[in-house]
């Protein structure tokens, strides 16, 4: 969220605890990101992450490092060294056999090891399956703080991390602390935050560190790896174009009217969440907080009030046109373009002026 | 087999209120339900009770009032609800909701019978952060297995399950020890209506209610918003856009030619952009 938001509640009560932070957490120093990689590929919300965690440490003044957890080999060293393009001074890697694929025990052991040997303030991660599962087990393991889903990040006056996320009620976003422990930990779901541009750039340090556990520790076993079907995975996340509907649309069958329209766009579609609570639509398609961030060149949301939780998956888009019955939906507090009427009947009209418009380059594409 | 399910009364509508001093969210006069999340965890647990004999042990913790979800997962067919309920719990964020959840599991071990498995949904609709469950297993050294979407062996003798675990780019099926903990992926089971003996008998059920005392919490310094070591600071309304949204007037058979002019007048760019998308489409 850009500009600055009044306080609906003044900061009190136990949030206004002074703080104080014990001794032991005093050396705590430097931002920390985790390098995500399965199977040798690194999610780019490590790399989203890392620019955040550049802006961060440079607040600070201090270090901003990659930690990758992985096999021995090329791939977990490559992942370290392109954590520095992408704007980390040094990455900490912890390397064995049995770190080949994601389970929770041998990487929490990794990542609270190095944790405790080597102190930092913050450390984030992607809001993942994995990155979920490990920072709630190394967080608990750690006694601290972890905000779940943040959709900012910021250092305050003293240096603590603002984290901020959306709150229940579907119209509020609070702001959380880690007042008097560290490190200060928070995961954030990929696309919230901007990728940052890759420089080429060589890593300034790399701390190996030892993992003293064995195959026989562990007693979790990965037995196969099923890996999905490309044609299960939209491309929502990643599309240019994204065409949405909600509940304003009134009934499945009227759902179409998004997916023509994103048909004739080349675009994806999207959803909000009551439409999938409905069964209308698969969660795949839900935008929003618990569904997927979206960052495309154009949004057109339809029939969609713009409740928080939507908004926040939406807010990294250049521009949002909104088509909406209700004057006051708060879906025009932050669209660029806004229109008030019935959906039902502007979509197959906009369907069919978009296909007018662009009938040169479909013919193009029926031609080649 | 015994399987205790964690599961937590939200409230059910997107009303909210704001307690001013604490800044924590006030549940009171909003109707709730059981976290929807939390069903496939119920049914997962009746289901393996069903195939494998034993107990479902339900455990929320709350106010006074979170009885009724009890009552409601007893009438599916589950065996024995426990509330842990305490005004030291009031404020509690995951980590300390995970320390007063895994202790309580402990002394329902104790108590009635060792654990086998416990369940937790993958995240509630209101703290939304699928904390909890991974901070009750290590509390409790348990194996951790999230994001499960089908638990496809359990063996009792040897003391082992088979799960398949939803990872990023696929699916893991991961083979671990007994006890664990596991927290179940949405829309893998259906949950089942229960019968008319189970709603008599929920009506009727004793609900084991618990003081933190109860549960064997010696620190309550470890509880509540004491023990919590996040804070809220500060809960604030989205601010609108610095520029307001410039709306389209037209209305009728202009409206959709109209439109399509003020996104390209505003993003000039995105006309290309757009013949591009719809070449390669
Ligand atoms: C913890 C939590 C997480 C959540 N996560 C998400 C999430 O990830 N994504 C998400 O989307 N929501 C999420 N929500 C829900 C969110 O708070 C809203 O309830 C939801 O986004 C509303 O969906 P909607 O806009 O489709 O429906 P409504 O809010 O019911 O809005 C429908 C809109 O359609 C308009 N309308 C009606 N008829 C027409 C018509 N004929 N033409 C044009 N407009 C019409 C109405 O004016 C209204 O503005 C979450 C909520 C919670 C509590
Ligand atoms: N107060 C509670 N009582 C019982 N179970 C809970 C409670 N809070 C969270 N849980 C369990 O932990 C899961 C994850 O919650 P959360 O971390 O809040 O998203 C939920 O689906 C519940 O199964």
């Amino acid at each position: 969220m850009a500009e600055p938001a009044k306080p609906a509640a003044p900061a009190s009560g136990r949030a206004n605890t002074k703080k104080e932070l014990p001794e032991r957490f005093r050396n705590h120093k430097h931002v920390w990101v985790f390098v995500e990689q399965e199977r040798g590929q690194v999610h780019p919300v490590s790399w989203e992450l890392m620019g955040e965690g550049r802006k961060l440490a440079d607040k600070l003044g201090v270090e901003l490092a990659g930690v990758v957890i992985g096999a021995p080999g090329e791939a977990t060293l490559a992942a370290a060294r392109e954590a520095a393009c992408y704007g980390a001074d040094l990455a900490y890697t912890v390397t064995h056999d049995i770190l080949a694929d994601y389970r929770n025990e041998p990487y929490s052991k990794a990542l609270t090891d190095l944790v405790e040997t080597f102190q930092p303030e913050i450390l984030l991660l992607g809001a993942t399956t994995l990155g979920r599962d490990l920072a709630g087990a190394v967080a608990t393991t750690l006694l601290t703080g972890l905000t779940a889903d943040c959709t900012a990040l910021d250092v305050d006056a003293d240096g603590s991390l603002a984290a901020t996320r959306p709150t229940f009620g579907g119209s509020l976003l609070c702001t959380i602390y880690t007042l008097n422990f560290r490190p200060q930990m928070a995961t954030v779901r990929p696309r919230v935050m901007a990728m940052p541009e890759r420089v080429e750039r060589p890593l300034g340090r790399l701390v190996e560190h030892p993992l003293s556990m064995a195959e026989e520790d562990v007693v979790t076993k990965v037995l196969r790896y099923i890996p999905d079907r490309d044609s299960a995975k939209s491309n929502l996340a990643y599309a240019d174009v994204v065409v949405a509907g909600g509940l304003g649309l009134g009934s499945p069958e009227n759902f179409q009217l998004i997916t023509q329209l994103a048909s004739v766009l080349g675009a994806e579609y999207g959803c909000s969440r009551p439409l999938v609570q409905k069964g209308w639509q698969p969660a795949e398609r839900q935008i929003g907080q618990t569904g997927k961030t979206i960052r495309p060149k154009l949004y057109i949301a339809a029939g969609i009030s713009g409740a928080i939780q939507h908004r926040v998956g939406v807010e990294g888009a250049d521009l949002v046109v909104a088509i909406n019955t209700d004057k006051n939906a708060p879906i025009f507090d932050f669209a660029h373009i806004g229109i008030v009427t019935d959906a039902l009947h502007l979509l197959p009209r906009l369907t069919e002026a978009f296909r007018r418009r662009l009938s040169p380059h479909i013919r193009d594409r029926i031609a080649s | 087999m015994h399987i205790v399910v964690c599961i937590k009364q939200v409230p059910d509508s997107a009303q909210i209120r704001v307690h001013p001093v604490t800044n924590t969210i006030m549940r009171q006069g909003v109707p709730t339900i059981i976290n929807p999340y939390d069903l496939f965890a119920v049914e997962e647990a009746l289901r393996l009770r069903d195939q494998h004999g034993g107990t479902v042990t339900i455990l929320t913790m709350g106010p006074p009032m979170a009885e009724e979800s009890l009552r409601k997962a007893l009438t599916f067919g589950a065996d024995r609800a426990v509330l842990l309920t305490d005004r030291f719990f009031a404020g509690s964020d995951t980590l300390a909701t995970s320390y007063a959840l895994a202790s309580a599991i402990a002394r329902i071990g104790e108590t009635f019978e060792p654990v086998d498995i416990v369940f937790t949904g993958k995240q509630t609709i209101d703290g939304d952060t699928a904390q909890v469950g991974p901070g009750i297993a290590k509390r409790l050294g348990l194996a951790q297995l999230t994001y499960v979407s089908r638990v496809a062996a359990v063996d009792l003798v040897g003391r082992a399950i088979e799960v398949d675990r939803r990872a990023e780019g696929g699916v893991q099926a991961l083979r671990t020890r007994l006890p664990c903990l596991i927290t179940m992926l949405e829309g893998t089971n259906d949950i089942r209506r229960g019968s008319l003996p189970d709603a008599l008998r929920a009506a009727r059920a004793e609900i084991v209610v618990w003081s933190a005392k109860d549960a064997g919490i010696a620190d309550v310094g470890k509880c509540g918003l004491r023990g919590s070591p996040t804070v809220v600071k500060r809960v604030f309304a989205p601010s609108p856009r610095a520029e307001k949204a410039a709306m389209v007037e037209a209305g009728g058979p202009e409206a959709a030619d109209a439109l399509i002019e003020a996104i390209f007048a505003q993003r000039p760019r995105l006309e290309a952009d757009l013949a591009t998308l719809v070449r390669g489409y």
